[in-house]
């Protein structure tokens, strides 16, 4: 295949290695993509929904973790196959740009991707396949904006938000509190955002969780928790009222960076050397002392002498704390972060109302809550639950909800979940390539007059699509999926109410308005774009060349 | 190579399994059941041990009952049973015992549910039908405790109960009584605070497990050192962590450069005399004893002695905080201010032996909390297993102690709960309630292995408990009664259980079951390539 001959009738090579190389071209090639892309949304395609079912993983060290968030699965699969590559990477830039909605982008391009087989099948060329995803995408976002409400809230007001996150987290393991977990959350971000901005940062907002207890267990911290104890066993373990110093530098011995050597050959140096070091312990410590602090927080570790004289002094101090942890508490407590003894003054020391250390169960694991910081920028969500796996979903679970209402802070406008958002765009592509004349100007205009409306089969393609979100919602939920489908798109249709979904819950009516299911408008269109743009990228290839197995 | 493509292959990585749908949830039943399974015979107090061989260097082995010790030991692959594992360890380091009938619990819970899928009921009914069961379970839990705070005398009778009741399933069982005696009073000594630290454990093999006893003062597993002092009344002790061998200078890159072998004696000298200086200054503290965390080397030992200050060396550092904790002092590192630290009291130190062993004993210490408890006993086996019951004897005693509710035991709660969630589902529509009596199915299975475990016939004896809860709602107080191989009344017998324990037992099964019933899918990354 790729032997060419030059004008002399010479053959010459075009790839080298041909015999270690194995090629697929053409139809072949996408039709291969597709499959693989196919297999990994299939996978997925379960875990959509409030009554979408969990899987699970065996790492190859042994560790299981059992999850429903798509974005978890693909990653962990640890997935072989190129394409197969480019999915996980969608649903991972779901992730990040959006936190939700990682299953759904993946179900979606899977679809799109199935679709596109049988348009190829018919002989259309896999490029204007694509272009007809491109415009049909454009007419379904365009009609997501068109029924998107926007929601409104205040501080004061925060039912709506609790709403959405409740929508995100029905679908998890928490799902039996998702109220009192939804209201975490809420609280949480409310409690860092920066509302005249619209602008949340999550990394303000820590979730971090101990095995043990149950997840009814689970609270908000109004600062933050730190996984260690203090330095010495008989440092008092609660303080009230106290001042914060915030240390980078070792109470140990000088070490400077430089190579040095100090020489010791008499007796008096010896001494001299003694006394200097004994001073300087007590130096640290003194000036911790004069400068008002009754917390020390360090990065580094102590020496015992000084971990004494500490204790000695009545100064608690904390070792071993972690960069990202000695930022936030330098945020959170108004504290500036001292690399130096000598820098240490009473205007950097930070404050909190009351610093507590509290230990679990009957096993010997200690953490130092510091509670009632200035500046309430910071706060931690305190996961319990019955063991580790739980406890891991339900930290993944709260990211999600809380990235959910970090989208609505952001972009107040929402659209109805339960697919019914889906169905409405679908049947809005519907009728635009109905439309024949309308996108046949619409073609035109792309293609500068030469064709004319095989698109139309490209976004009757997506439209039917669109609607494998809604279907396996209903087969997740244990519906007769086609049914149910075709019964709520007619009502969609006869009604003209975009609101209608499929009733996963089980709560006798198909109005999302009335059950409170919302998804962020940015959300859902995200996911639109990029499962179009993914299945763009796939159509595209035509050519697949890689290296042959190894023997 | 990718032509033609089968599902999942070359998908994934080489070495990768995927279990889909009714296989995987197959798979994870099969994992669960066989794990609850290999427990099961261990429930109850006639439930049988189990001999735990190590894979590792020498073999070592472990007899026990203990279902954290025996799930934590087996080597698992399949990942359901990883889930049930895990809950077994959280139960015991959350209350510390009931850690079979979790596990029990949830194997039955997953038992039951895969004859319900095989009913064509969908997992997730199956889930919502065990959240409502659990809900209906809870409250009936909550209504039968009862709690005897207010009145000490009856309080402390309810602690021997329950010392008896989790006793009566280990090695102790034969002793129980003397052991309840022993772990109730450890406990009441620490007036509520629970705080399990200060009750030191000690094993000595020798004698017999009846030898054992509670000692009120405080028992150190270390040597005197050479020629000081074996007995000291009204001991001031200072208790430090600080290196004794050789002081060493901290300051980086410092290193002793002489030219002649005379300074290096006077370094030497000096050496010697900063610690003879140190050790007078610990001295000068007024003490008559020096406990250290660090080694003690013989030169500061040998000052030690002439001061007449008995000095104790390497005393580990659970040691050392258990020490400071018990006789009130500080641990000190520095010695510059003799007036400043606060120095640990007791009333006598001396030497006892037991068995063959000599041992440190303080008494008449400050904290009044602390105590040690002697184990004695024929091997290491049985040391190590008496240890395991009575750690688990003083974590439920303790979590009573904080959360003073208590239930009966053999299985009473179980029979209240499965009576109550039975009426719950009568009035429930939908295959909700199918799930639920499940769910009681499940928990009746408990009085039912602990029964068969004695050999009982156990489908008699459920069956007489269950017209007698049925007979008297709420009032009943039947339950397996082992000894007389009949159902008797738990109160009579003195069978109580920790409310505390019942309750995460019932939280974390459940919770475990839904976990495992969720999954639809198992993917199994390939095996990570160790070399050599």
């Amino acid at each position: 295949m790729s032997l060419a001959f030059d004008d002399y009738g010479r053959p010459f090579i075009i790839l080298r290695e041909q015999g270690s190389k194995s090629r697929v071209r053409g139809t072949e090639a996408v039709k291969a993509n597709i499959l693989a892309a196919k297999t990994v949304a299939r996978t997925l395609r379960s875990s959509l929904g409030p009554k979408g079912m969990d899987k699970m993983l065996q790492s190859p060290d042994g560790d299981v973790t059992i999850t429903n968030d798509g974005a978890t699965i693909l990653e962990q699969m640890e997935v072989q196959h190129q394409i197969g590559k480019l999915l996980v990477e969608l649903s991972k830039s779901q992730d990040h740009e959006i936190g939700d909605g990682t299953t759904g982008v993946v179900v979606l391009a899977g679809s799109l991707l199935e679709q596109a087989e049988s348009l190829l099948d018919m002989g259309i060329h896999p490029l204007r396949i694509a272009e007809g995803y491109e415009m049909a995408c454009k007419v379904a976002t365009a009609h997501l904006d068109s029924i998107a409400t926007k929601w409104d809230f205040s501080p004061e007001e925060v039912e709506p938000l609790v709403q959405t996150c409740m929508t995100t987290l029905s679908s998890k393991v928490v799902g039996r509190l998702k109220r009192q977990m939804a209201e975490i959350c809420v609280k949480a971000v409310l409690a860092v955002a920066d509302l005249p901005r619209r602008d949340v940062n999550l990394d303000l907002i820590k979730v971090e969780g101990k095995v043990g207890g149950a997840m009814e267990d689970t609270r908000l911290v109004e600062g933050i928790v730190i996984d260690k104890d203090f330095s010495h066993p008989q440092m008092p373990k609660e303080l009230k009222d106290v001042k914060i110093a915030i240390l980078t530098c070792p109470f140990e011995a000088p070490k400077p960076k430089t190579k040095h050597k100090v020489d010791i050959d008499t007796v008096e140096k010896f001494e001299s050397l003694r006394h200097a070091e004994q001073q300087y312990f007590i130096d640290m410590v003194q000036k911790c002392k004069d400068a008002g602090a009754g917390l020390i927080i360090c990065q580094w570790g102590f020496e015992d002498e000084a971990n004494h004289l500490l204790m000695h002094h009545n100064l608690p101090a904390i070792r071993w704390v972690g960069g990202v942890e000695i930022e936030l508490l330098a945020m959170a407590t108004g504290a500036r972060i001292v690399p130096r003894f000598e820098e240490l003054s009473p205007d950097k020391l930070g404050f909190a109302k009351c610093v507590r250390e509290v230990g679990y169960g009957t096993t010997k694991e200690r953490s130092i809550i510091i509670e009632g910081c200035p500046n309430l920028s910071a706060v931690t969500i305190w996961v319990r639950g019955g063991n580790r796996m739980v406890l891991d979903e339900v930290r993944r679970s709260l990211h999600d909800a809380l990235c959910v209402a970090r989208n609505l802070v952001r972009d107040n406008s929402i659209v109805y979940g339960g697919g019914s958002a889906e169905i409405a765009c679908s049947l809005a592509v519907e009728a635009a390539a109905d439309k024949v004349v309308g996108v046949e100007q619409y073609a035109m205009r792309a293609f500068a007059g030469k064709v004319v409306g095989v698109e139309q089969y490209a976004m009757r393609a997506f439209a039917d699509a669109l609607e494998a979100v809604p279907l396996a919602l209903a087969e997740n939920s244990g519906l007769p999926s086609i049914e149910s489908l075709t019964a709520v798109k007619a009502r969609q249709l006869a009604e003209s109410n975009p609101h209608l979904g499929i009733d996963c819950n089980d709560a006798g009516t198909n109005d999302m308005r009335e059950q409170n299911v919302f998804e962020t408008l940015i959300g859902k269109r995200q996911q639109m774009f990029l499962a179009t743009q993914v299945c763009k990228m796939i159509l595209k290839i035509d050519d697949i060349i890689q290296p042959s197995q190894y023997d | 190579m990718a032509t033609l493509m089968a599902p999942n292959q070359g998908m994934l990585q080489e070495g990768a399994r995927e279990e889909k749908g009714e296989n995987a949830r197959m798979a994870s039943f099969v994992g669960a059941v066989a794990m609850a399974d290999l427990v099961k015979s261990t429930l109850g107090p006639k439930g049988m041990d189990k001999i735990l061989q190590s894979m590792g260097r020498g073999h070592e082995v472990t007899v026990t009952n203990d279902g954290a010790t025996i799930l934590k030991s087996v080597y698992v692959d399949n990942p359901a049973a990883k889930v049930l594992q895990d809950i077994s360890k959280v139960q015991d380091d959350e209350v510390g015992d009931g850690t079979t009938s979790v596990v029990v619990l949830a194997g039955e819970l997953l038992r039951e549910a895969e004859q319900l899928v095989g009913q064509k009921v969908h997992p997730m009914t199956i889930i919502a039908g065990f959240r409502e069961a659990e809900a209906v379970a809870k409250a009936e839990l909550t209504a039968a405790a009862f709690s005897n705070a207010e009145h000490p005398e009856a309080f402390r009778n309810d602690l021997l109960n329950i010392a008896r009741t989790t006793l009566s399933s280990k090695i102790l069982t034969a002793d129980k009584d003397h052991f309840a005696e022993l772990a109730v009073d450890a406990i009441t000594r620490l007036k509520g605070s629970g705080n399990l630290e200060a009750i030191h454990i000690i094993k000595k093999a020798g004698g017999a497990l009846k030898d054992s006893f509670l000692d009120e003062g405080f028992i150190l597993d270390k040597k005197i050192g050479v020629g000081q002092p074996k007995r000291i009344t009204d001991a001031k002790v200072l208790i430090a962590n600080t290196p004794m061998d050789t002081d060493k200078i901290k300051i980086y890159g410092a290193r002793v450069r002489v030219d002649s072998m005379a300074k290096v004696g006077e370094i030497e000298a000096a050496e010697k005399n900063k610690m003879r200086e140190k050790c007078q200054k610990i001295i000068d503290h007024g003490i008559n004893c020096f406990i250290n965390r660090q080694l003690i080397y013989n030169f500061p030992e040998e000052i030690f002695a002439d001061a007449g200050v008995m000095s104790i060396e390497h005393a580990d550092f659970d040691g050392i905080e258990r020490l400071a904790l018990v006789l009130g002092g500080e641990i000190a590192s520095t010695f510059e201010h003799p007036g400043e630290v606060k120095l640990g009291s007791c009333k006598l130190i001396e030497e006892t032996m037991i068995g063959e062993d000599k041992l440190i004993h303080f008494s008449g210490v400050a904290l009044g909390e602390a105590c040690t408890i002697v184990l004695r006993g024929a091997s290491s086996h049985i040391l190590e297993e008496a240890d395991r019951s009575l750690h688990d004897a003083l974590c439920v005693l303790g979590e009573t102690v904080k959360e003073p509710r208590v239930l009966y035991g053999g299985g009473w709660p179980e029979m209240r709960m499965a009576r109550a969630i039975e009426e719950a589902a009568k009035k429930t529509p939908g295959k909700k309630s199918l799930a639920m009596e499940a769910f009681a199915r499940a928990l009746r299975q408990l009085p039912t292995t602990i029964a068969d475990n004695a050999g009982l016939d156990s489908a008699d004896i459920v069956a007489t408990l269950r017209a007698a809860h049925g007979a008297d709602p709420g009032a009943s107080r039947m339950g397996v009664d082992v000894i007389a191989g009949a159902a008797g009344d738990m109160r009579e017998l003195g069978i109580y259980e920790s409310f505390k324990v019942k309750q995460q037992v019932l939280l974390s099964a459940t919770e475990a079951a839904e976990m495992i019933l969720r999954v639809d899918d198992i993917i199994r990354c390939a095996p990570r390539q160790r070399s050599g």
